[in-house]
């Protein structure tokens, strides 16, 4: 590994697993994660994530109990802060997919150390956002027949297939089934590492179970990586369509600042751009709290900050076509609702978006921010905050003013919106705290796989 | 219990003792991916045929070492891409415009542009499923039990160790010659491994 260092090319392209490690090291570091007692932060992040998560079930329970009029969804702003929230969530997840998927097609090496955290955001994410579509039906336990085309004995009926909501409940289901299916196929050599370090009988038993009797051998590897690069390319158009479908709830209404065809590649970008907020967030804590430095690189974190750069330049763009074309369109009430966005009683939600979305990402042209650990912390975090701005803006605004002025109104959530919404974070962290316990929150055998080719690299082998 | 159980049923892996090989084969073990690849080379070159390397992670040219086919998994999801592709067609069109004929907004009751997006969702889902799925069958995962486990270091196999098994199917097979063979590749630790 000596002569990685005086390797002139190594300066320009830093190796994306540092410190000499060897393959024993790899293991040895991310297993011990999993296999040692979890440091105070984490006792101490989980002390924060429980409470949240149990007011999340408090609220879910009073709203079961009392009826969706505990949200302060009401005439003429019908879709709130559960759609918000939904959409929000479901964004947050499409950095996971991407940084899986899109970047293993285009051969990303770097994607490998964070590939897993982030999958495991994605499911999180995903069972976040899926609470409000399941809870705003009011009767969660009957949800699976409004939603799912199931045979029953009281709705006598089908669901409306010409709706792009049924479109949205197949899109998601099958975003969250692809990626679980994904990020376990991703999970099962490691947990034949884990099994096979694995010293008590529980932990024997359970990483056994879960890795299937895995021994990694020529033939396996050869229908896993088949298996792997399918699933890759399957995910790839499907976080595309996942997010341009749940844009078309808003594009396919007739509603003036919903009715626009810009609106599937602009959520997708914005998509992209609060996930990979969410994963900068999320791994530079993981990071901080296991010490995880030689594996999550400064260069993995600077190549994050430039996505968020690109996306965020895209999301800006995207903001100000809608005003072009709301002018160009000469349509008064496509005018109105535009110019009600940024200058009527939302004023204050539209420049928080500006400046979190569009202003704060142009801190990352600059290499000191881009390798700032604490800059780029809060950049992502403002990020997310804009985000959400974003949906919520969306969302009211083109609601709050529609084309009666004495039905006018203005949306105010309710005690129970911001409960549901803080539970929310607790059920994603508490899963992702879990997730970092007990199973290996860096993928393993990817990571050998990129030092195998690191190594050869630096003996001049041909690769 | 349960394994006597599969036994007696003959579940491929459950087989009654009596059925199953004494000897599963000869493996070796080696420091580097390269060591293991030339080991698998000299093998080749020395006549043996029915090899398997376990490795960390994949390598690059095992399979060409080997002489391993190409894997079906690509076949067998096209298939399932093309069955989610019809069920939706199926689903839509039947609910839709046969089973409870509705006319809302004036929309026809089926058509081809709105039925695309759950089309493509049934078509990846199904997709998902068969890869996942079909790897399983094609790897025989989940097993509950494996000769290789009999090796008594095979846990550097998910480690930092390269191995190499020469099976006792092999034409060529004598256990004792095997052993001194792989002794001779370079292997670190060589065991005849028990069925």
């Amino acid at each position: 590994m000596a002569d990685l260092a005086i390797d002139p090319r190594m300066e320009l392209n830093p190796p994306l697993v540092q410190g000499g490690m060897n393959y024993a090291d790899v293991t040895e570091k991310i297993s011990t994660i999993v296999e040692g007692r979890p440091p105070k932060q984490w006792y101490i992040a989980m002390g924060i994530a429980v409470p949240l998560a149990l007011l999340l079930f408090a609220c879910l329970g009073y709203l079961v109990a009392t009826g969706i009029g505990v949200w302060g969804n009401n005439s003429p702003v019908g879709w709130g802060w559960d759609i918000t929230n939904f959409v929000w969530w479901i964004g947050i997840g499409h950095a996971g997919t991407l940084i899986s998927a899109i970047l293993f097609l285009f051969r990303q090496k770097w994607r490998t150390s964070i590939n897993r955290a982030a999958e495991a955001m994605t499911l999180f994410a995903v069972a976040c956002a899926a609470i409000y579509p399941l809870f705003h039906t009011g009767r969660p336990w009957r949800a699976a027949y409004w939603l799912f085309p199931l045979p029953n004995e009281f709705l006598h009926m089908w669901q409306n297939f010409r709706s792009p909501l049924m479109w949205d409940v197949f899109a998601v289901s099958t975003y969250g089934t692809v990626s679980a299916l994904f990020w376990f196929v991703g999970l099962i050599p490691d947990l034949a590492t884990l099994r096979d370090r694995a010293t008590t009988p529980l932990r024997k038993k359970i990483y056994g179970l879960l890795s299937l009797g895995w021994r990694g051998s020529a033939t396996q590897w050869r229908h896993y990586e088949l298996a792997y690069l399918l699933l890759a390319g399957l995910s790839t158009p499907l976080v595309l369509s996942v997010h341009s479908i749940v844009s078309f709830d808003f594009a396919t209404s007739l509603l003036p600042g919903w009715h626009t065809t810009i609106f599937p590649p602009y959520f997708v970008a914005g998509a992209v751009f609060s996930g990979f907020a969410m994963v900068v967030t999320l791994m530079t804590l993981a990071r901080w709290i296991y010490g995880l430095e030689n594996l999550i690189t400064m260069k993995h974190l600077e190549n994050m900050c430039k996505v968020m750069l690109a996306t965020g330049m895209i999301v800006g763009f995207a903001y100000g076509t809608e005003f072009f074309i709301a002018w160009y369109s000469a349509n008064q009430y496509e005018r109105f609702i535009f110019l009600n966005r940024a200058f009527g009683p939302y004023a204050w939600a539209y420049w928080s978006m500006i400046a979190c979305n569009v202003i704060a990402p142009q801190f990352f042209w600059f290499k000191r921010f881009r390798t700032s650990v604490p800059a780029m912390f809060i950049l992502s975090i403002f990020i997310n905050i804009g985000m959400w701005f974003e949906r919520f803006v969306i969302i009211a605004t083109s609601l709050h003013r529609d084309f009666l002025p004495s039905s006018w109104g203005y949306f105010r959530p309710t005690w129970v919106d911001i409960g549901t919404y803080a539970g929310t974070f607790g059920l994603f962290l508490t899963l992702f705290l879990l997730f970092l316990r007990f199973l290996p929150s860096i993928a393993i055998s990817e990571v050998k796989g990129v030092l195998h080719q690191q190594v050869s690299a630096a003996h001049g082998g041909s690769h | 219990m349960l394994e006597a159980l599969l036994s007696r049923l003959g579940l491929p892996g459950y087989e009654p003792e009596a059925a199953r090989q004494k000897i599963y084969g000869v493996i070796g073990d080696f420091d580097t991916p390269e060591d293991l690849l030339r080991a698998i080379r000299t093998a080749r070159a020395a006549g043996y045929t029915r090899m398997e390397a376990y490795s960390p992670f994949p390598i690059h040219g095992v399979d060409e070492a080997l002489g391993a086919p190409r894997s079906p998994l690509g076949k067998i999801v096209i298939v399932f891409a093309l069955i989610g592709l019809s069920a939706a067609v199926l689903l839509q069109w039947w609910t839709g415009a046969v089973d409870y004929r509705l006319i809302i907004a004036g929309k026809p009751l089926f058509a081809f542009e709105p039925s695309v997006p759950i089309m493509f969702e049934l078509a990846v889902l199904l997709s998902a499923f068969a890869t996942v799925l079909g790897m399983f069958h094609l790897n025989r995962i989940p097993t509950y039990y494996h000769a290789f486990f009999n090796y008594s270091k095979h846990a550097g196999a998910s480690n930092d160790r390269f191995l190499l098994a020469i099976e006792a199917g092999d034409p060529k097979f004598r256990a004792d010659e095997v052993k001194l063979f792989l002794e001779s590749c370079g292997s670190r630790h060589t065991e005849i491994v028990e069925a």
